[in-house]
């Protein structure tokens, strides 16, 4: 491949205007597939399951199979629908998109086409320094995934080169939402960031309905990002390109900007953009072509006969407009101004995705601090050694009860980490791993007194320095107190009783 | 091609002359096919069919493949693609 | 020839129920029939060596004092659009030779589960496409009326199957009449039901929206109870009708009383004039309205000023639908894989194989229907084929209004000559003119034979049409004419229908 042009990126944005285009498919986390009872693999019930394990006749296109609509995710789609600030179809029809490509059961993909079930919404996007961008919707309608290919043969395991290629159909037939914008204009330098904040939200929209699992990196959530740029001053929009498929939020903002850079190049030597889909490298941060637009897209879409029109009744969708969470921009807003926290401090908890979580842990009664410190800290630190998600190792009501035990000093810091250790590898609530452990701190002053004559009768000249005011040196009695009393005791009151004595 | 059949060149030329005469016969549809009147995909109207979302019963990998040309393990097995995935 | 073969099946379930004959009897001198015949006939693509294991199955359930069906222990020949376990399906094509299904039709599981002995599987055109059966790619079956015409199509193999009696009771699929129209040249019956009425789970698709499942047989009663059978609710189409159906049976038992006929008003189409009929085709169908009559039948005409667009709607339709359903066939998860010398991409041996794979009509229907679908001609042809759906049912529900049920001949002509037409589709397209207008309106028909034609004396049917949902009125009215008519001719059509030689049996099935 020949080098790309890359044009400098204020550059670019001073020559040209970047308009982007987002479609984002949602796998939903139904129980079972989009059109056949087999079990959904983008449910946790059914992830790490063999190829080829989750499959129902018509996943397949087995001769004879018939698709039947999952009642589940119609609602799902109407709920997302109405968080995308949508009007909700009086009445849709599914419509076949025909293509030949051998991860596709039937060869044809049963979707929506002139009829989505959502259409004409919008989303609030909130950027890093609070900035909120509107981005349109233009409508979101329900399609099935396809299946997996594997490409094998050939050095580099991509499609180019492969001798042949190997077909699992778990995931045919997945339940997606496609999430379609209208161009969104006005984005400028901030185009990038916008394209991050935009996933971010629909991540977070999917997350709150409960409708999705959303991991960009389990394929959940699939942003195609369309980019074009027109000479300042243009009225007519420039020729599109579309990244396929990228995968996290980060490589969403550098693709956009990859796109901007590279066109700016091409257009800057009066070359023209091909209209084509465009595949990103997260190894090389670069974008290639893939397959320019041509005849072949004609899908001869038709309305599917074997399934009939989806009329949502009012009164489900006023029941599920009425069951909506709050948006995530608002959501966050209120949040941050309940628990009084700096932008840094609520960022954090943002951006490790534990707003649900340390929200649960201060209703069930500790100040917002303490709730923070132990998401963001310590629960953090071990769901990453373990590679897990925080919220999978401990409920927000034993955290609260961790901390409760710490405020009423019955445990110190250290214990109440070994106590979390406990209630994660299911030794049972806080106060259960505290009996069973008998790791509660020894607050009887007889005891500590006991244990502090001892050290200072077996290190006499600390107490000599203690005396001549050198009062630091307590640290290394209280070490050999804490060692003595197993951890378990109060360095601060061990540290008063120590002076005491000296004192005395 | 869209319908993805390797036709002969023999094939062709009989198949253009017979899809003529068809199409010919055919069209008359539109004479009568105006804006008023609606179109109608099902027979017997009905609306809202859905499914309980209830695990059924799955096949098994080896129903799966059971019918396959070729298969490699547990996946389905095809030639190069050499195209690009959509 | 077992007298056995001769019997209908509501006979041969009464003599099992009275335990005068088993089923291994009743399913051996079947195989036996099949085995003498089928080799003239070509009604199979598959005898099913599990058949006799079924019915000593079903005969020891009798034995046990288990309550059992009015069919239970009868044989049953299964045309090859529904996939069975039991048994290859190949929907009469090349490319899923040998295909074996994971799971039943759901006609085929309540056929089974009412303890019917599936004997085997019935030839047809390929994929359904056809009226003749002579686009089978396993070559073409026979009339038992005369070996060197056509049985009709595209479910030729079921109707021979029943006329020949190979089997007592068959099913068919009907897409444009490739029930009616089989049994309209076969002097046999047969129901295409109201669309909704029986299950598609499991009929290899031809076009989803005009595709139905229904009885063929050698009584109206036999189809009634079929019908009861196969009939009803099923979850897993979602076209499939939520009604509760009344027992179609009890109207054919009804029916042969002959008292529906009084009073009855039979509509017959303006449009459809005698001239547009073989003049036997024309005068039999008028001779079997005159004794309709006689018992207080009321004929009146009506107008159906759409049924000559059916036609062209159908042949959008049908292709558009088709195309998109037999794109699954392309080598990947099942079925032929044909790859070039050299090897290929994936689409070559796609393109390969579905040139190898299917026949020149299903070819032709393809590229028909992928043009009628592509970008720019949808709305001339696809759009207003189904625009032309709306104004045949609007003819249908003005006539409706007026009549209880539509007479029409079952066809334009009588069985035709092996071979007359295949180089001429258009013509063969014409021929389902009167058959197609309930498959696009989603209506039910029923043909029973009326008789043979004068200049050939080859079987004649007459069709009748009922509103949606009045089934068990074409029940009624077909049993009516049905006794009428074997009265007046002193025994059925078929007896009339010359012997068949019969092949010394070998032994053992095939
Ligand atoms: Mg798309
Ligand atoms: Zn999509």
């Amino acid at each position: 491949m020949s080098a790309v042009k890359l044009m400098d990126y204020d550059k670019a944005l001073e020559l040209f205007e970047p308009v982007l285009g987002f479609e984002v498919h949602v796998e939903l986390n139904t129980e079972t597939k989009m059109f056949s009872d087999a079990p959904n693999p983008a449910n946790a019930r059914n992830h790490d399951a063999e190829p080829n394990t989750l499959i129902a006749p018509v996943d397949l296109g087995l001769p004879g199979s018939l698709p039947v609509v999952n009642a589940t995710a119609v609602r799902s789609s109407i709920s997302l629908g109405l968080a995308l600030g949508c009007s909700i179809a009086e009445s849709c029809r599914f419509a076949r998109k025909n293509y030949f490509y051998p991860d596709l059961g039937k060869n044809y993909q049963i979707s929506q086409y002139d009829e989505p079930i959502a259409f004409e919404g919008s989303v609030e996007v909130e950027l890093e320094d609070g900035t909120l961008v509107t981005i349109p919707i233009e409508r979101a309608h329900m399609e099935e995934d396809a299946g997996k290919l594997t490409h094998m043969g050939g050095s580099t395991g991509r499609i180019q080169g492969a001798e042949y290629s190997l077909v699992d159909y778990n995931r045919a037939g997945v339940p997606l939402v496609e999430i379609v914008t209208k161009p969104i204009f006005g984005a400028e330098h901030r185009a990038p960031e916008i394209a991050k904040a935009y996933v971010a939200t629909i991540r977070d929209i999917v997350r709150g309905l409960g409708i999705s699992e959303a991991r960009l990196e389990r394929g959940n959530l699939r942003c195609d990002a369309n980019v074009s740029l027109r000479p300042r001053g243009q009225e007519k929009l420039g020729t599109r390109t579309e990244t396929k498929n990228v995968n996290s939020m980060r490589s969403v903002e550098r693709a956009v900007r990859y796109e901007i850079q590279r066109q700016a190049a091409i257009l800057a030597e009066g070359g023209t953009i091909t209209q084509e889909t465009r595949h990103w490298h997260e190894d090389t941060g670069t974008t290639s072509p893939g397959r320019p637009k041509s005849d072949a897209d004609d899908y001869r879409y038709f309305p599917e006969p074997d399934l009939l029109p989806v009329q949502p009744p009012r009164e489900l969708v006023e029941e599920l407009r009425a069951a909506l969470p709050e948006q995530p921009v608002a959501r966050r807003r209120r949040l941050k101004a309940e628990w009084g926290f700096g932008d840094i401090e609520f960022q954090g908890v943002v951006n490790a995705g534990l707003l649900d979580e340390v929200e649960a842990t201060i209703a069930a009664g500790t100040t917002a601090d303490a709730a923070r410190k132990w998401w963001t800290g310590e629960i953090s630190r071990i769901a990453n050694e373990r590679e897990v998600d925080a919220a999978s190792l401990v409920s927000a009501a034993n955290v609260a009860a961790l901390q409760q035990l710490v405020d009423a000093g019955t445990l110190t810091d250290k214990l109440a980490r070994q106590v979390l250790e406990g209630v994660i590898a299911g030794e049972g609530s806080p106060q259960e791993v505290v009996d069973a452990r008998g790791l509660a701190v020894v607050s009887d002053d007889g005891a500590l007194i006991a244990a502090i004559d001892e050290a200072l009768a077996a290190q006499p000249d600390v107490l000599a320095k203690i005396k001549d005011g050198k009062v630091q040196a307590a640290g290394a009695v209280i070490g050999a107190v804490m060692k003595a009393m197993k951890g378990q005791a109060d360095a601060a009151r061990v540290r008063e009783l120590i002076l005491e004595r000296a004192a005395q | 091609m869209l319908a993805r059949i390797q036709l002969t060149d023999d094939e062709v030329t009989q198949l253009t002359g017979q899809l003529d005469a068809i199409v010919d016969n055919i069209a008359k549809v539109s004479e009568v096919a105006t804006p008023d009147v609606v179109a109608t995909s099902h027979p017997i109207p009905m609306h809202n069919v859905f499914r309980e979302d209830v695990v059924g019963q799955t096949l098994t990998t080896a129903q799966a493949l059971q019918n396959a040309p070729d298969y490699d393990g547990d996946r389905f097995r095809v030639t190069a693609i050499l195209g690009e995935e959509q | 020839m077992s007298e056995i073969i001769r019997w209908t099946a509501a006979e041969l379930g009464a003599k099992l129920a009275a335990g005068e004959l088993s089923s291994v009897e009743a399913t051996q001198a079947h195989l036996d029939r099949i085995a003498a015949v089928d080799g003239d006939v070509h009604a199979f693509l598959h005898v099913n060596e599990h058949a006799l294991d079924a019915a000593a199955e079903v005969d020891r359930r009798r034995a046990a004092g288990e309550e059992l069906g009015e069919l239970a222990g009868v044989p049953l020949a299964i045309k090859d659009v529904l996939v069975t376990t039991d048994q290859p399906s190949t929907s009469g094509s090349r490319i899923l030779e040998g295909y074996r299904s994971p799971f039943d039709a759901t006609v085929v599981a309540r056929a089974r589960a009412a303890g019917l002995i599936g004997i085997g599987k019935t030839n047809m055109d390929e994929f359904a496409m056809g009226s003749s059966t002579e686009h089978s790619a396993y070559g073409p079956t026979h009339n038992p009326w005369d070996l060197d015409r056509i049985p009709g199509g595209s479910g030729g193999g079921s109707a021979a199957a029943v006329a020949a009696f190979e089997a007592p009771i068959a099913l068919g699929s009907d897409t444009g009449g490739s029930i009616r129209q089989p049994a309209h040249v076969t002097g046999t019956v047969g129901i295409k039901p109201t669309y909704g009425g029986v299950s598609r789970y499991g009929a290899i698709a031809l076009a989803s929206s005009l595709d139905q499942v229904g009885p063929v047989s050698r009584t109206v009663l036999d189809s009634a109870l079929l019908h009861d059978v196969i009939g009803g609710h099923d979850p897993k189409d979602s076209t499939s009708l939520p009604d509760a159906w009344p027992s179609f049976t009890a109207a054919a038992r009804e029916g042969a009383t002959r008292e529906v006929l009084k009073g009855l008003k039979v509509g017959v189409i303006r449009e459809l004039p005698d001239s547009g009929f073989q003049p036997g085709v024309a005068s039999s169908f008028h001779a079997a309205l005159e004794r309709m009559q006689q018992q207080g039948a009321e004929i009146v005409e009506i107008s159906a000023p759409h049924f000559e667009y059916g036609v062209a709607a159908y042949y959008l339709i049908l292709p558009a639908e088709a195309s998109s359903n037999l794109a699954k066939f392309d080598s990947v998860r099942f079925g032929l894989r044909v790859t070039p010398d050299g090897g290929g991409t994936v689409e070559d041996v796609m393109s390969l194989t579905r040139e190898v794979g299917f026949g020149p009509e299903v070819k032709r229907r393809i590229i028909l229907g992928t043009y009628a679908l592509s970008a720019g001609y949808y709305d001339a042809y696809y759009g207003s084929a189904q625009k032309v759906r709306t104004l045949i049912q609007r003819d249908f529900d003005a006539a409706f209004g007026q009549v209880d049920v539509i007479a029409t001949p079952t066809a334009p002509t009588t069985a035709f000559k092996l071979g007359e037409r295949v180089g001429d589709p258009l013509q063969m397209y014409l021929n389902d003119l009167t058959t197609i207008p309930a498959n696009l309106a989603g209506v039910p028909g029923i043909s029973i034979p009326s008789g043979l034609a004068d200049e050939d004396g080859l079987p004649v049917g007459i069709q009748f049409l009922a509103p949606a949902r009045e089934d068990a009125r074409l029940y009624r009215v077909g049993a009516a004419l049905e006794t009428l008519l074997v009265d007046a001719w002193g025994g059925p059509l078929l007896d009339r229908a010359p012997e068949l030689a019969e092949k010394p049996v070998l032994g053992g099935t095939r």
